[in-house]
């Protein structure tokens, strides 16, 4: 089982300071969390992709062939590659190159992106959203797989024998994750094609992931690629810690009740019954994450939001320092379920 | 939440009204009280069991705005939209301000999800200290419920202060619009097919269709 982070990229204010980052430093700040990241032992950096304010990456690919350069173990991946509106071919050139450059230290996980203004900004209707992913995603695996592909669709212009280029290393395509909130359509397309599906996890109730992910496995064995139980399944979890439980509370309340997604509506502690957001001391962490498997049976990936609502880099840096320890008891679990 | 009469059962229809009266008494929740025992009433002269189940929404007013903020409902406002879901049809009352259905009242409407009401046999009502506000009724209410797909039965009931009288009150005018739209609302949930309830897992089309769509 893989642990890691992703990072939505966001610059927001630091509600106990008012100060809020420059962009050169909240893109500079990404690169040295996915380095910490790799120095405290996680698996796995992911980076979401933004097309306005207050994001800052809007080319994904870039920090992470950045990244890649700079670190040696760590799988790099995003949160997602919005399907929607890129070009799939610009997907498979751009992640064909990545892969090639971190020698193959890399995958991607698809989404479609939920913000109304960028589909016309990039020539699509959002309405449109479920057939683009489809039809874009069915696109990208031909690039990745045919040489010469003559291709023809209602969302882009046609192609008539043409090669992406660079190939996939080793003529292997970037595996793919799928990565959904509330769309069972996109479980259904990752089971198709034996690809993992994502869980975003953080912002809905556990029995709506439940559902999700069971949905997903039973349709991944339906088409033939396995037990359900076997179904390739990832989580997003998000945690604040402290070495005890009254500071991580006492630190990170002002952060949540400002957080952009959900801030000045339900209570930390509400919050943290509904959704798998936990803050507290790294035992509590520890449990909270294996109580994941209950209702999502097991999985292979854990990725954590641990960089947002305007957390200082020094503290992220903390923060990762102290998941590090986490995620070293969560594998001693992970072997024993194993054995 | 309160349940008022009835015994759950497969022939019960069950009957959820919605009330957004703030105060306690509240006249929008008497108003809602006489439509939910009259549309019981109405069905059982029509030989068919009936349970109202009553949804205040006051004491959710601060789990519905969570709601509204994080998209998903939770605890016993989740349990009130699966009441209204799960209910052959909806009386729904709110109280005029500025012009129009109060906000949390809305808001309720709002976090449903989009298909909840389609179909869906509903009544409208709604009460003010003046009747110069009845139109809200034709002008606020039955357009929202239009928009959500239900079909909302012809008489809607407005009640205004003066309509408590002892004259022209329970007992008399208010009293046969009361018993006009119950009567209205009955037959339509007699006449509803069996409930279909969308299920968004068991309606996801297969790949193939998809990616033939």
């Amino acid at each position: 089982m893989q642990f890691g982070i992703f990072t939505v990229g966001d610059l927001t204010t630091d509600p106990t300071t008012g100060r809020t980052p420059t962009e050169h430093e909240r893109i500079k700040a990404t690169v040295a969390i996915a380095k910490k990241a790799e120095e405290v032992g996680l698996d796995v950096f992911a980076t979401g992709e933004h097309h306005n304010p207050p994001f800052v990456p809007s080319a994904p690919t870039t920090t992470l062939a950045y990244i890649a350069a700079q670190t040696s173990t760590i799988q790099l991946s995003t949160a997602t590659t919005l399907i929607t509106t890129t070009d799939p071919v610009r997907i498979a050139e751009d992640y064909a190159t990545l892969q090639h450059l971190s020698d193959g230290r890399m995958d991607l996980m698809l989404g479609r992106g939920n913000t109304g203004p960028v589909y016309p900004w990039f020539g699509k209707d959002i309405r449109d959203g479920i057939p683009l992913a489809i039809e874009n995603y069915a696109l990208l695996r031909r690039l990745w797989r045919e040489e010469n592909v003559d291709w023809e669709g209602k969302y882009r212009t046609p192609l008539q024998g043409f090669t992406s280029t660079p190939r996939p290393l080793d003529g292997e395509a970037p595996f793919v994750w799928h990565g959904s909130i509330r769309s069972p359509e996109i479980a259904e397309q990752a089971a198709y094609y034996g690809d993992g599906f994502f869980s975003n996890h953080i912002f809905w109730p556990a029995s709506h992931t439940a559902r999700m992910v069971e949905f997903y496995r039973q349709r991944f064995e339906h088409y033939g690629h396995g037990k359900a139980e076997d179904a390739i399944v990832g989580l997003g979890g998000q945690v604040y810690l402290a070495r005890n439980s009254q500071d991580a509370v006492r630190e990170f309340r002002p952060y949540f009740e400002n957080a952009p997604v959900y801030g000045h509506g339900p209570s930390l502690e509400e919050f943290s019954r509904e959704t798998p957001l936990t803050v507290g001391s790294p035992q509590e962490v520890i449990e909270r994450t294996l109580s994941f498997k209950k209702y999502a049976g097991n999985y292979q990936r854990q990725l954590f939001l641990v960089d947002h609502a305007g957390l200082p880099l020094s503290t992220v840096l903390h923060q990762l320092d102290l998941l590090g320890e986490v995620v070293a008891e969560l594998r001693k679990h992970d072997v024993e379920v194993a054995a | 939440m309160r349940l008022v009469g009835g015994s759950p059962g497969a022939d019960v229809r069950r009957i959820a009204v919605v009330t957004a009266g703030l105060s306690d008494p509240s006249s929008t929740r008497l108003l809602a009280d006489l439509l939910g025992d009259a549309t019981k009433a109405a069905l059982e002269e029509g030989g068919r069991a009936a349970e109202v189940e009553v949804i205040e929404l006051r004491p959710l007013a601060h789990a519905i705005t969570d709601a509204l903020l994080t998209g998903f409902p939770t605890g016993d406002v989740a349990a009130a939209v699966e009441v209204v879901a799960s209910a052959d049809a909806v009386i729904a009352v709110t109280p005029v301000f500025s012009a129009s259905y109060s906000g949390l009242f809305k808001t309720f409407f709002d976090i449903l999800e989009p298909e909840t009401l389609d179909g869906m046999p509903v009544m409208i009502a709604a009460t003010a200290g003046s009747a110069r506000h009845s139109l809200v009724l034709d002008h606020a209410l039955r357009p929202l419920f239009g928009y959500l797909r239900a079909v909302v039965v012809p008489t809607g009931v407005f009640a205004a202060s003066e309509d408590w009288g002892s004259d022209r009150g329970a007992a008399g005018d208010l009293r046969h619009r009361v018993d006009r739209a119950a009567g209205q609302l009955a037959d339509l949930v007699v006449a509803r097919p069996a409930l279909h309830r969308p299920d968004p897992f068991g309606d996801v089309p297969d790949f193939a269709s998809l990616l033939g769509s």
